[in-house]
């Protein structure tokens, strides 16, 4: 099979109508005094790739390390099937963070260890795979992300593009229900950078998960997923269907899109 | 006219007396900001010590990372200690035996040696030695793993940080600080060994009898128990300092720096809160 978007029939069909797996309400988050989040209120849905999209600094990182509890918001609610994991014991925040996998926008690999080590940490530490096992899924999914060979090198011998796909390799070697990606495919060449959205799209088709995207690659980010949220100045403007928000009438959306230097936002 | 400049006075003296206030109320708020932003400090460093407690105590342990600390504690520490240790102990025995002199009881020098290093310079030493090369490298190393968000990551994977990166490295000085002071001490007495016998020319039947005779286990029992506590408090703060760390590389460079500083003034105050203690 060869998923050149999700447009395919497979990667349509699903249970959109079921709850959303998370729900942001009324989310507001000061950092350094600054407002960083404004009264959010999203839901991600269950099953779907869900794609976030926004200019730098509008608050995108912040929001995704709230829907896996890193940062606790400061009014508002964070729910999980209906759970607001504000309520939960430490113990349970951690039980329930297994049902994730997470990308960070550095990349965050461990310096200590080489390619192999960093992803297979999560399986040493929180299964209890054998060696041999673990082995086995390491080299599968490195494989996959197009890394077999720089098994042994350590972070710091790695280029950006494949330090982000050894994240990307770790944060998927658990089998997550839930993908939090914080850009995925910048600073990647064009033929990687497709090749990883194709690896997500057939992932996605194998395993049905949910998956959370930021991502500046507008528009090519409309063919790779189901749900767009549209995030300015700690605001949600805009979240739909790809379609809807590409002919969106709000004229921030309408530039975000288009790319244009002339609109609501003006750099020079 | 005279009525007007009157008003105008008027007008002044309350802006002044508005500002007098308004500075009052400024101050005021600085010392209140100040008094919660310390008290948050140290409710954070006591949540985080217990945390750390906690965690070191209750299984399971991570017996293959806490060797490797011990090796990064212990082996990588023992150079430094060892010369240092040496020339502590040789002019320990230079100053002592011009001093002994004057009384005549040059023959004390062994003793006067073993037990400045056993209940004393053998714990400060060791404990100031160990924060400069494994304490900074531990805050430096916690540092860069919380801006490059390694820890939220260990959170993300549902792995306690504390746990996986405070647990085994107190666990690991506890076992090598008192080693390494161990060796300091023997190191050292037989520095001073060098110069009083091998360099000043005093019996060495005399240096090591005196010694034997003075020196008690309790002395001993007071240098493990002072380093055991000091090893605790190099942890304690140079792993808080880089778990704390702010961002950015000048964060990385102001926490290593301020671990050190703080450790090493803990250890010299605590040393003597110990010394008044267990004497
Ligand atoms: N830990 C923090 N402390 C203080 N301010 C922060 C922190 N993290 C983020 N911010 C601020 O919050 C705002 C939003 O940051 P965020 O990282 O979410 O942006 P972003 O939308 O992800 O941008 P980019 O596309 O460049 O990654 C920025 O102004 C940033 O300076
Ligand atoms: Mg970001």
């Amino acid at each position: 099979m060869n998923c050149r978007d999700l447009s395919c029939e497979q990667c349509t069909v699903g249970d959109p109508e079921g709850p959303p797996i998370l729900r942001l309400v009324g989310v507001d988050k000061i950092l350094d005094g600054k407002k960083v989040l404004d009264h959010i209120d999203l839901d991600i849905p269950r099953n779907r790739i869900t794609a976030i999209i926004g200019l730098s600094g509008a608050g995108k990182s912040v929001l995704l390390k709230h829907m896996i509890g890193l940062l606790k918001p400061d009014r508002g609610q964070v729910l999980l099937d209906g759970v607001d994991l504000l309520h939960l014991s430490r113990k349970e925040l951690f039980e329930t963070r297994r049902r994730f996998g997470m990308l960070f926008q550095s990349g965050a690999l461990f310096d200590s260890l080489d390619v192999f080590g960093n992803v297979a940490f999560p399986l040493r530490e929180k299964t209890k795979l054998g060696e041999e096992q673990i082995r086995e899924r390491v080299l599968v999914i490195l494989r996959k992300v197009g890394l077999e060979d720089a098994e042994g090198k350590f972070p710091d011998e790695l280029s950006g593009g494949m330090v982000r796909r050894v994240a990307l390799a770790r944060a998927m070697v658990m089998d997550p229900e839930i993908i939090l990606f914080d850009e995925p495919t910048t600073g990647l060449d064009p033929i990687i950078r497709n090749s990883i959205l194709n690896l997500i799209c057939r992932t996605f088709h194998d395993h049905k998960f949910t998956m959370v995207m930021i991502s500046h690659d507008i528009p090519d980010i409309f063919n790779w997923c189901h749900h767009v949220v549209v995030v300015h100045g700690g605001k949600v403007i805009e979240a739909g269907a790809p379609k809807d928000v590409r002919n969106s009438v709000n004229p921030f959306v309408h530039q975000l899109v288009q790319g244009d230097i002339h609109g609501p936002v003006h750099l020079m | 006219m005279g009525a007007g400049c009157n008003l105008r006075r008027d007008k002044i003296d309350r802006r002044n007396g508005k500002k007098g206030k308004w500075m009052l109320f400024r101050v005021a708020e600085r010392v209140g900001g100040r008094a919660l932003g310390a008290t948050r400090g140290l409710g954070r460093t006591g949540v985080f010590l217990a945390a750390a407690v906690w965690n070191a105590v209750v299984p399971p342990y991570r017996g293959r990372d806490i060797l490797k600390q011990i090796h990064f504690f212990g082996v990588k520490s023992l150079f430094v200690i060892v010369l240092t240790a040496a020339f502590t102990g040789m002019v320990l025995s230079l100053q002592g035996y011009y001093t002994l002199r004057k009384f005549g009881s040059e023959g004390l020098l062994g003793a006067a040696v073993a037990l400045s290093l056993i209940r004393e310079l053998g714990p400060v030493l060791t404990a100031l030695m160990v924060t400069g090369r494994a304490g900074s490298a531990l805050a430096a190393e916690i540092g860069i793993m919380r801006i490059g968000e390694q820890i939220d990551s260990l959170e993300t994977m549902g792995i306690d940080p504390v746990r996986f990166l405070v647990a085994p490295r107190i666990v690991a000085a506890l076992v090598s600080i008192p080693l390494l002071t161990a060796i300091f001490d023997v190191v050292g007495i037989y520095g001073g060994y060098l110069v009083g016998v091998k360099l000043l020319g005093l019996d060495a039947g005399q240096y090591f009898g005196h010694m034997k005779a003075s020196v008690e286990l309790a002395d001993v029992v007071n240098g493990v128990w002072k380093s055991l506590a000091f090893s605790f408090l190099i942890v304690w703060v140079c792993s808080f300092k880089g778990f704390f760390t702010e961002r950015g590389a000048e964060g990385v460079s102001r926490a290593t720096t301020s671990a050190v500083v703080i450790s090493s003034v803990l250890v010299l105050i605590g040393d003597y809160v110990l010394t008044s203690v267990l004497l």
